[in-house]
């Protein structure tokens, strides 16, 4: 029971005061019973908050707080730790959420938004006014993760986990591992191309024994909670063994009749039914695309190593994380966005950088030399104005990465001019340095404004761009150009399957959501899964790699130790009023409930170890002898009697 | 004085349908400030008490947030939340409470919209038939 409770309401800048009277909200429970302090505050999360808190607590002998602010998810161990920092059992403290169900939920009812925060309030201290001391307990839980998607995030959020003993399951849907990466060339800052350096990270990768790597696998089932989830994974056959003789293996894919595009190369090329990427590929093996392969057979006759009855399998994985790095899709622009896919010497950012990759001493397109280059930006990103499109975000990388394509063309084939039609150039941090390169070399840059986007247009043989120049008071320019290249941005997966099986939210913008952007990042609401890399937002490879190992290194506190710290919210038994009857047991999940002799009569006892504090078995007691600590009926129907004045 | 709406006492679950709750709050989706939500840890662990006595306490409506298929706990969760309904509302008749002012449907983790369509269609219900 709390007798002394200090209350804080917290402004949390403007997020809460906007809409809420937060100084209203304190006038009215300020008289509260059991309140001995009520105040405002600007930022309760905030150190100094949180130190006057503390004091308030010390100086006052307070036996209980109230914090009004955000979602719980988002500060609830904060200031439980501000409880015990000062002293308080953490449990003695409730959170009110009266931001994300307050003021954001009704910004368009700020008076309703105040009286519902009253009400809010005035339940969360008559809870605290109930509330108990309790202690931690804990579960055993499989130090073993996994990680989704084998791109650079995967691979290295596997490596650090495996080198700090965790057991690692690292899956790719794909039936190589490298991700995006793997089709980038020389990268920006490095000398050293993308397949290379997955590479490295790959040679890595297999040294360690407690990786064990999937490919044309993904999840199809999740089940358990944080510290034991169970998860079922289908694994896709490639038809190929991986011992087989290199030469015979070439023969195969030399006689198999199917032709389809390459989407590796972004639909530039064709490929067979049984392909590789590249000669350096990971895993070694070729892969065959049951999708597109007739089963003709050519290929058995040359290789040994050839599978086609190979069949789909299912295996069931027990771990205690996971990790999704499934990173990301490039934008494609619709048919005649910038002329994309109605004149033909228009293509992507993401096609020019693979047509690099395929053409050597000069830069051709459809049999015509390149000479110089138009390269249209933010085309699927920032879309205001008169650009069409939900995709307000900036996607980050593309700026420099057009910037560094140029540099790299320029080296490459000498004889090639690149012209650059941008809205503002973000090639922030120390890619600056490639945008001053472009400069000096004589790299042209226009700038347009969402309201007058560049065109891109037919004349006879030629392909013109024209724009008008902020740079030149919006007199219209126009050039020719041999190539135009769409500056293309970043997407969520199209195919985000995972993500229903998974359960994890997502934002508007259609990418994973964290729990909080700047305080809990790569954490999700789901517990013991973590998010990282592309597939939360736009990011570069750095970005990506730091998002990652923050995300391998919460997978790794969470579980390292065999066991997580669980609530102290476990069922408890009225042994006064229990009359042993076994529905209590039918009822629970986890086997959590014993018969035992009390004074002679027969009752109900909890197995702390095994409850979970579900309450499941709590409402099937016909005379009402259970109750979930924290959620007694005392408690419950004293926030009912608030919420309901 | 205008009618302030029904008053709604919401039962969400911490791991499945609160954080859909926050999520419509993050997104501005608007729905009616009188639906006051209390977090349980899984919609099977509601007691009819509890909702027998919102009713006694001058709540319109009670709406339950169930965890559906997504339970962490029990995968016959679904069964054992849609036994507490019917339980309840079967109390509820025999106080002659219209048992359509309590409504049960599953919200997972990012059904905010559903939500958010629930609780206006259940608030517009519970107005009119008030």
């Amino acid at each position: 029971m709390s007798n002394k409770i200090g209350v804080y309401i917290c402004h949390c800048g403007n997020n809460i005061s906007e809409y809420v009277d937060v100084e209203r909200v304190r006038d009215s429970i300020e008289n509260e019973k059991g309140v001995h302090i009520a105040r405002t505050t600007m930022f309760a999360c905030a150190d100094s908050a949180q130190t006057e808190i503390i004091d308030d607590i010390k100086d006052n002998a307070l036996d209980g707080i109230v914090i009004a602010s955000c979602s719980p998810k988002l500060h609830l161990q904060t200031f439980r730790e501000v409880a015990k920092r000062a002293g308080l059992n953490p449990y003695n403290y409730v959170q009110v959420n009266i931001r994300e169900q307050g003021s954001w939920a009704h910004s368009d009812d700020p008076e309703g938004a105040t009286e519902k925060a009253i009400s809010l309030v005035k339940a969360g201290i008559g809870r605290t006014r109930f509330s108990k001391s309790l202690e931690h307990f804990t579960i055993s839980a499989k130090n073993s993760v996994l990680i989704i998607g084998a791109g650079i995030a995967g691979m290295r959020a596997a490596i650090e986990l495996a080198e700090m003993g965790t057991r690692v399951y690292l899956i790719e849907r794909e039936h190589f591992v490298g991700g995006r990466l793997s089709q980038w060339g020389v990268l920006c800052s490095l000398n050293e191309t993308g397949k290379e350096l997955i590479s490295r990270i790959y040679k890595r990768l297999k040294e360690l024994d407690n990786i064990t790597l999937f490919t044309g696998a993904e999840v199809i089932s999740k089940a358990g909670s944080s510290g034991n989830f169970e998860v079922e994974i289908k694994i896709t056959p490639r038809h190929v063994k991986t011992k087989c003789d290199p030469e015979g293996l070439q023969k195969a894919i030399d006689a198999c009749p199917v032709e389809v595009p390459d989407e590796f190369n972004f639909y530039l090329t064709n490929r067979k039914a049984i392909f590789k990427n590249f000669d350096s590929e990971f895993p070694e093996a070729p892969v065959i695309n049951m999708e597109n392969c007739n089963r003709c057979g050519e290929c058995l006759k040359y290789c040994d190593s050839i599978d086609l009855d190979q069949k789909t399998e299912i295996i069931k994985l027990e771990i205690g994380a996971i990790q999704v790095c499934t990173g990301f899709d490039p934008y494609e622009p619709k048919e005649g966005e910038f002329g994309y896919k109605t004149i033909d010497n228009v293509i992507t950012l993401q096609q020019l950088k693979r047509l690099v990759e395929l053409n050597e001493k000069q830069l051709f397109l459809n049999g015509k030399q390149i000479h110089n280059i138009a390269f249209i930006y933010c085309v699927g990103s920032r879309q205001f104005g008169k650009i069409n499109g939900n995709n307000q975000y900036c996607s980050r990388y593309c700026c420099t990465v057009a910037i560094h394509s140029s540099l790299i063309v320029g080296k490459k084939y000498n004889d090639i001019s690149c012209l650059h039609f941008t809205r503002g150039v973000r090639t922030y941090g120390k890619q600056e340095l490639i945008y001053d390169e472009a400069s000096q070399k004589g790299d042209i840059f226009f700038h347009f404004d969402e309201n007058s986007p560049p065109t891109v247009e037919k004349s006879g043989n030629k392909t013109i761009v024209k724009v008008n120049d902020v740079y030149t008071d919006q007199i219209e320019l126009g050039v020719e150009a041999d190539l135009v290249v769409l500056v293309s941005g970043m997407i969520p997966r199209k195919d985000n399957s995972v993500v229903a099986i998974l359960k994890t939210p997502v934002g508007r913008d259609g990418f994973l959501n964290e729990i909080h952007p700047k305080l809990r990042p790569v954490e999700t609401v789901i517990d013991g899964v973590f998010i990282s890399g592309a597939a939360q937002g736009p990011k570069n490879i750095e970005e990506t790699v730091n998002s990652t190992l923050s995300a391998a290194s919460k997978v790794n506190a969470l579980i390292c130790n065999e066991e997580i710290k669980l609530e102290p919210t476990i069922a408890t038994i009225n042994e006064e009023t229990c009359e042993w009857c076994g529905k209590c047991l039918e009822a629970c999940p986890f086997n959590a409930i014993s018969q035992i002799t009390h004074n002679g009569k027969k009752i109900a006892s909890i197995i702390e170890t095994n409850c979970k504090g579900c309450g499941i078995c709590t409402p099937v007691c016909p005379v009402d002898a259970i109750d979930i600590i924290g959620y007694t009926n005392v408690e419950i129907e004293s926030m009912i009697i608030e919420l309901a004045k | 004085m205008t009618n302030p709406g029904p008053k709604i006492l919401v039962f969400s679950t911490e791991k499945i349908s609160d954080p859909a709750i926050d999520l419509a709050g993050l997104l501005k989706m608007h729905y009616q400030a009188r639906a006051y939500t209390i977090i349980v840890p899984c919609s099977s662990a509601i007691k009819p008490r509890w909702v027998m006595f919102a009713f006694e306490q001058g709540f319109d409506g009670v709406f339950i947030a169930a965890d559906g298929t997504d339970c962490p706990y029990d995968t016959a969760c679904t069964d054992k939340t849609a036994q507490i309904l019917t339980n309840t509302q079967k109390q509820m008749k025999e106080r002659g409470i219209d048992p359509a002012r309590l409504k049960m449907a599953a919200i997972c983790s990012v059904c905010s919209e559903p939500f958010v369509k629930y609780i206006k269609s259940f608030s517009e219900y519970l107005s009119q038939n008030n």
